[in-house]
């Protein structure tokens, strides 16, 4: 089942307000920052092939 | 054609002296129309003095965010309010990060370190890390951890780290401008450290940080004085919450002519592409770039955001008949 985001886990502000177009622009180039489900900050590792980003409490997401 | 364009190839591409600051400053004053002859140029004296190999590379973070320094560009020091946390890769994932680089073709690893300079705890993980990385994978191990004691670049040397990057990131006048939790001449320092250790120097910077063309030019003069192995050119990639989030990108012409221009003040170095260059140059730049006189490149993911897929670069390689410099090359 899909989860609805709730936050933007770019810039950390509500998903369903104002405009994210430039952050999912900006996203092609950077990882996620902020938890979609809680907007925590998360941790974020960085190697050359792909990334992690973990919430303390909804897990890691990777590419 | 402009008369520096002739002198250059005279005194750069004949004799393989670079351009002083003032020369460079004529280059990157240069109009639009003349932009391909300078590729071309620095393009021809790429290949007399280095050769048609390009090195890759690629960079790991081995410890993010949380830095004391308040380097305006970067969204990990600890003073903005960036979104980027604290963290720490452990030895087995960093030895994996060498094997995926190694994987690419690549010949150098560079572990960074988010810091004002090494603690014990960093060399530490350093010691292991590379030792772990040198029994698993055949790839030259490069470092950036900020600035050093002597005690430290020895040591550095003695775990085998055969280049150190330290970026002076901006021309002296500038700097402060950037940096204001040290010095330009604490970085030149450190370097200077480096150089007589008899381990490769790195240095390069970042354009863009609101310098002026003036500036541009006295940084290439600077780091030409340095005679640095290798110069990495990143390009601002203005970074959320840090105090150049709402910095311009630099324009693509001007990125190539600064390429060029670096390129002409330091024919023999390593010139390579680092962060930024997605954004400022695109693909067709990226390939204009390769064409202007850059003859290195990093590959796949930065320390903060992401690159290319290794493959489209590699790719790009071929297509532009520029073989990847091998291992045995650089021993």
């Amino acid at each position: 089942m899909a989860v609805t985001a709730l936050w933007c886990d770019r810039c950390g502000n509500a998903a369903t307000e104002g405009d994210h177009s430039p952050c999912a622009k900006a996203r092609e180039l950077e990882p996620p920052r902020f938890c979609p489900s809680c907007r925590r900050r998360m941790k974020v590792q960085i190697v050359p092939t792909g990334w992690t980003a973990t919430c303390v409490e909804h897990g890691t997401r990777h590419a | 054609m402009p008369e520096i364009l002739d002198r250059a190839r005279a005194q750069v591409l004949v004799n393989g002296v670079g351009l002083d600051e003032a020369g460079v400053l004529e280059v990157l004053q240069l109009s639009d129309e003349h932009v391909p002859a300078l590729l071309q140029l620095a393009h021809e004296v790429r290949m007399a003095w280095c050769g048609p190999e390009v090195e890759v590379e690629g960079i790991v973070s081995l410890k993010t965010g949380g830095c004391p320094e308040d380097c305006h560009f970067c969204s990990q020091s600890g003073l903005f309010t960036s979104p980027v946390r604290a963290v720490w890769l452990d030895i087995p994932a960093l030895v994996e990060a060498a094997k995926q680089t190694a994987a690419t073709g690549a010949t150098e690893f560079c572990i960074v370190a988010a810091v004002r300079g090494p603690d014990e705890r960093l060399m530490t993980q350093m010691r292991e890390g590379v030792a772990a990385i040198k029994a698993a994978v055949d790839i030259q191990v490069a470092a950036s951890l900020g600035m050093l004691t002597q005690e430290q670049v020895d040591e550095l040397v003695e775990m085998g780290v055969h280049r150190y990057n330290h970026n002076l990131e901006t021309c002296q006048s500038y700097f402060p401008n950037v940096v204001t939790t040290h010095s330009w001449e604490e970085r030149w320092g450190t370097l200077k450290m480096v150089r007589d250790s008899g381990m490769e120097v790195c240095c390069g910077g970042i354009l863009g940080l609101g310098e002026s063309i003036e500036q541009r030019a006295e940084f290439a003069a600077q780091l030409a004085e340095l005679r640095p192995d290798e110069v990495p050119l990143n390009f601002l990639n203005p970074r959320p919450g840090t105090p150049l989030g709402d910095q311009p990108v630099v324009a693509g012409k001007d990125a190539l002519r600064a390429i060029a221009a670096f390129r002409l003040a330091m024919p023999k170095t390593i010139l390579r592409y680092a962060g930024g260059r997605e954004i400022t140059l695109g693909d067709l730049g990226t390939r204009d770039g390769l064409l202007g006189g850059i003859n290195a490149v990093i590959v796949g993911n930065y320390l903060t955001t992401l690159g290319r897929p290794a493959t489209e670069d590699l790719a790009l390689l071929a297509e532009l008949k520029m073989p990847v410099k091998a291992l045995s090359a650089t021993l």
